[in-house]
């Protein structure tokens, strides 16, 4: 008998390592992402240290391998509904949103958005530039289809216009899509929905939402990005000046009991050093400072490249947590008033830009999803492990896995061992359950 | 019989990070006035489902023989163009890539009229090369569905049980006379708290009971010959040298503490004990009684100048072994000095606000300003200076706890050279990728898990031995795998028998045959090329690398195409 499928929920690194494993060992994978393309947060990274490799110029060839494998069936713009029955016999309901372009003929040209009237901000580019209604989400999407954002549509909205309909020559719009159920059994479900950014702006004394120089991490990310809506010029959102004296400040929102999360996000500090070193690359003249708290260092190769990032780059490392920042209303520059805790002296430190490395925190769909699988969350809202020891990857219900940031932060290499951890436990499950 | 030689030229943008720079429009011009060029055209990205379609498309259209993609680097990307031309029904050998990004317009963003001159070079290279590929074939082999283990601490029994799931025989070799590893000598483990006899007893028992397993004890690999599939193992046991054959190989040798004499008093003073001593105190008598006043040292002899690496669990350790202290007795004082707390991630952040709220006093200190100990009549005294309350402080301690740093085991070094997979500077395994392949090697069929890879907790090595068994278990599952055609050819003619590619060779695929001559394994060859640069009669060329290709290309570097 063949062996049952394998559900895969998110496609981003975890679930596309998780899909791959299974494919290659021969079992079919569904795998099912929200969004109109696979990649998750690690498409929309820059570089990734230490090698300083292109973020998505390494994920693309695992995209891509996820759409030709003969084994992975993907589902975008589809989330898990019902679940029901047990370890090596779920059934599965999976809704997927209407497209309105159909994915078997558009071929991604382009052509559609270079002719849609309508300009909406561009989530994916974190808001720092606009897309058309109708989009590729990004360059290297995969699939590699246009996606009718019906929210914003002329046509939807008004019942005019249909030009990208008439300019496809492919024939790939379709105005009347409706909602799809699709019916799944599989053996065993790999949850890996991710993490997402907290957004700092209740933060008054750090000024995000006021001051269009104040950005986070993720939107300094695609800022720094040539592919980002500056070309990855470090240009400040304020007024397009080139920005060379940029502070980052650790811990928005985390590590604080008062006023946020008390935990600890455990990327931040690298990514941090990261995006200071680039800035660097990029122009050796600028000046970065970096404000932290502890400076979390404990992974393979981290104290090497920060120490790297002072001698070599002369990053600035500055312990202590800024109080506020303020703008100069003549110059536009951004003030970061703090103290050196080390000093104990108050300081101010005049920038283009500041960037705030806010908390990651579980996404807010994991509450609805844990209703539908049975599982519990923990009180931050992420996904609750069987056993931090001994069942990391497990949980409650029996052929139910979690890997990836969906059960806290973690880097790219635990997601990606977690994600192969997965995969050896439905692998074992596919073999116990199959007759 | 000759064919005609019909070459496509696809030309990427990489949206600005060549098209920025480079001039893609005059690049895929001058590509097209190329000898037996028959085809070229720009794409935006040509990795894109829609880029591969358009090569494919091409193919069929122009009757394409041999593709050339001008693009970024081959390490990331050739694979998926090789298959994109395989489905075309074109052999992946007769596929070229010329690194028009990483190699070009990266490094002369400032220069972007000789970069796009650049770029006209290199494609006229690949363009010269292309034109002389050959068809070439990847043997398939067999996968032995048998798995070897090396090390029989935690990771390395997980990683041997989850084969077992999987349905693979598996051979679990251990140093010592015992399995267990390192959580033998603990006590508790983080975050749960969990006895570490709670963890490990039953993965043993389950070990020992298996009829799939066969643990071989007081046993060491002595030697491993073979590639993937087919690896040829001797471990050497008590009764003697053992011949394994197994499919792959699990490196699970976990790690070592360092043994901090003559830091901080360790070894003089008395009351000076390691975080590992402490624990292996609670595991014998259930706690520490007359001791008032504790006081522990993070970063011992780590995170300097010798070490540079921080070993990831000791922060999360004082603070369990804090939070155990005041929850026997609120009364004690327990002191961490630290320089950075090392406590990531949502639960091991909650045990310190729980060691905090408990009333452990954390100190932070400075790296050029390290504590003091030295031995009194009363115990240990302890002086650091707080650079927060810019004051030093003095303790009078019953006991001071050094976190002493985990270190690569000794034997790493011998392994790593039987097994042919690298170490890292700090002498712990190294992975093939940091990000993406975390649990692989480099070399094909060898995996790595647990604190052999780098300290971490015992959490994270179960999973890292879950991740290393699901990557060993791909191939094992299979049954059989195609093997690179990039291999090394003997030209017998010409071959004189003298072996210096034999010592040169670094992965041991070359023999001498029963005429003396040299003989290449193609399933062990990684097409390196040693043996060929060093082979002092030239009878050794590579397959996809001939000297005839590599020549035109040179020719054509030099404008001679």
């Amino acid at each position: 008998m063949m062996d049952k499928p394998v559900l895969v929920i998110g496609g981003g690194v975890a679930g596309i390592q998780a899909a791959l494993d299974l494919a290659d060992r021969g079992l079919n994978v569904h795998l099912v992402e929200k969004s109109p393309s696979i990649g998750g947060v690690m498409a929309q990274l820059d570089k990734t240290f230490p090698t300083m490799d292109c973020s998505i110029c390494i994920l693309a060839p695992k995209m891509i391998e996820c759409s030709r494998h003969p084994n992975i069936t993907i589902h975008t713009l589809s989330q898990v509904k019902e679940v029901t029955g047990r370890q090596g016999d779920f059934d599965v309901k999976v809704l997927k949103e209407p497209r309105y372009v159909d994915e078997s003929r558009c071929t991604g040209c382009g052509l559609c958005s270079e002719k849609c009237p309508t300009r909406v901000s561009d989530g994916w580019q974190k808001g720092l530039t606009e897309r058309k209604a109708i989009y590729v989400m990004f360059p290297q999407a995969v699939p590699l289809v246009a996606k009718i954002d019906s929210e914003h549509c002329l046509y939807f909205q008004k019942g005019v216009c249909q030009v990208c309909s008439r300019v496809c020559p492919a024939g790939a719009i379709d105005y009347t899509q409706q909602p799809e159920e699709i019916s799944l059994n599989v053996s065993s479900i790999i949850v890996a929905t991710g993490i997402q950014e907290l957004d700092p702006s209740y933060i008054g004394e750090y000024g995000y939402g006021r001051f269009k120089d104040v950005v986070t991490s993720l939107e300094f990310e695609r800022l720094v990005c040539a592919s980002g809506p500056t070309g990855g010029h470090l240009d400040r959102p304020s007024d397009g000046r080139h920005a060379d004296r940029i502070a980052f400040v650790q811990c928005v929102g985390s590590r604080s009991h008062k006023n946020g999360y008390p935990y600890c996000s455990s990327v931040c500090c690298m990514y941090a050093t990261k995006e200071a070193v680039l800035i660097k690359e990029h122009d050796p003249g600028s000046e970065v400072t970096i404000f932290y708290m502890d400076l979390k260092v404990y992974g393979q190769g981290f104290q090497q490249f920060v120490d790297r990032a002072k001698l070599h780059w002369g990053v600035e490392y500055v312990r202590g947590r800024p109080g506020e920042i303020r703008r100069n209303p003549i110059t536009g520059d951004l003030v970061v008033w703090y103290e050196d805790t080390i000093t104990g002296d108050v300081y101010e430190k005049t920038v283009d830009l500041v960037v705030l490395c806010t908390t990651l925190i579980a996404r807010p769909e994991n509450k609805e999803l844990a209703d539908v699988l049975g599982l519990k969350l923990d009180e931050w809202g992420f996904f609750k492990s069987r056993d931090p020891v001994r069942g990391h990857i497990e949980t409650d219900v029996p052929g139910v896995f979690v890997c990836g940031c969906c059960h806290g932060p973690r880097d790219i290499p635990e997601s990606v061992a977690e994600a192969s951890a997965g995969a050896a436990y439905a692998a074992e499950v596919s073999r116990r359950c199959t007759p | 019989m000759t064919e005609e030689i019909r070459i496509g030229v696809f030309v990427c943008h990489c949206g600005v990070n060549i098209g920025g720079y480079v001039d893609v429009p005059s690049v895929v011009e001058y590509a097209e006035r190329l000898p037996d060029v028959a085809y070229a055209e720009p794409n935006l990205y040509t990795c894109s489902s829609d880029g591969l379609q358009k090569i494919q498309e091409a193919i069929e259209k122009h009757g394409l023989n041999r593709v050339v993609v001008a693009s970024c680097t081959p390490r990331t990307h050739e694979p998926l163009f090789q298959s994109a031309c395989e489905e075309a029904g074109l052999n992946r050998y007769l596929f070229e890539m010329a690194n028009i990004r990483d190699q070009c317009s990266w490094v002369h963003m400032r220069e972007p009229e000789k970069a796009t001159q650049k770029a006209k070079d290199l494609v006229r290279m690949a363009v010269a090369k292309a034109r002389l590929l050959v068809p070439e074939e990847e043997p398939e082999i067999d996968v032995l569905p048998k798995g070897l283990v090396i090390g029989g601490g935690v990771s390395g029994l997980t990683a041997a049980l989850s084969l077992m799931d999987q349905g693979f025989k598996v051979h679990l070799v251990e140093r010592e006379g015992r399995l267990g590893g390192t959580l033998l000598k603990l006590d508790k483990l983080f975050p749960s708290n969990v006895k570490a006899s709670e963890v490990i007893d039953p993965l043993v028992e389950r070990v020992e009971e298996s009829n799939d397993v066969t643990v071989h004890l007081d046993s060491k690999v002595s030697d491993v010959k073979g590639f993937i599939g087919n690896f040829d193992v001797v471990v050497d046991t008590p009764g003697g040298p053992e011949k394994l054959n197994v499919g792959t190989i699990i490196v699970a040798t976990g790690a070592g503490y360092l043994s901090p004499e003559g830091l901080y008093g360790y070894g003089r003073v008395e009351g000076v004990v390691t975080q590992l001593e402490l624990e292996q105190t609670f595991k014998e008598v259930g706690g520490l009684e007359g001791v008032e006043t504790l006081v522990m040292i993070q970063c011992v002899g780590s995170r300097n100048e010798e070490r540079a690496y921080c070993s990831r669990v000791c922060c999360t350790e004082a603070m369990k072994n804090a939070i155990r202290l005041l929850e026997k007795d609120p009364r004690r004082d327990v002191y961490i000095l630290y320089r950075d707390l090392q406590t990531y991630g949502i639960e091991f952040s909650a045990m310190e606000f729980d060691a905090k709220k408990r009333g452990a006093r954390l100190v932070m200190y400075d790296k050029d300003r390290p504590p003091e100990v030295t031995g009194e009549e009363k115990g240990p005294l302890v002086r650091v200076y707080s650079p927060l309350l810019d004051e030093e402080l003095t303790i009078e301690a019953d006991m001071v706890v050094l976190a002493a740093p985990i270190v690569p085991n000794v034997d790493n070094e011998a392994l790593s050279r039987h097994l042919k997979v690298p170490l890292n500077s700090d002498g712990f395994f190294m992975e093939a990728h940091v990000k993406l392949r975390p649990v692989d090697f480099a070399t094909d069929g060898v995996y790595v898990c647990g604190t052999a890879h780098s300290p971490k907790e015992v959490g994270e090595s179960v999973y890292q031995a879950k991740a290393a068994a699901s990557r060993a278990g791909i191939p094992m599952a299979r049954g059989s795998l195609k093997a690179a055609a990039i291999t090394s050819v003997v030209d017998e003619d010409r071959c004189c028998g003298c072996g210096t590619c034999i010592e040169m060779c670094p992965y041991n695929a070359i023999t001498k045959n029963e005429r003396g001559l040299a003989q290449v394994e193609p399933a062990v060859c990684k097409g390196c090329g040693v043996c060929g640069a060093s082979c002092p009669e030239g009878a050794i060329t590579m397959r996809h690398f001939t000297d005839e290709q590599l020549e035109a290309q040179g020719l054509a570097a030099i404008g001679e195409a």
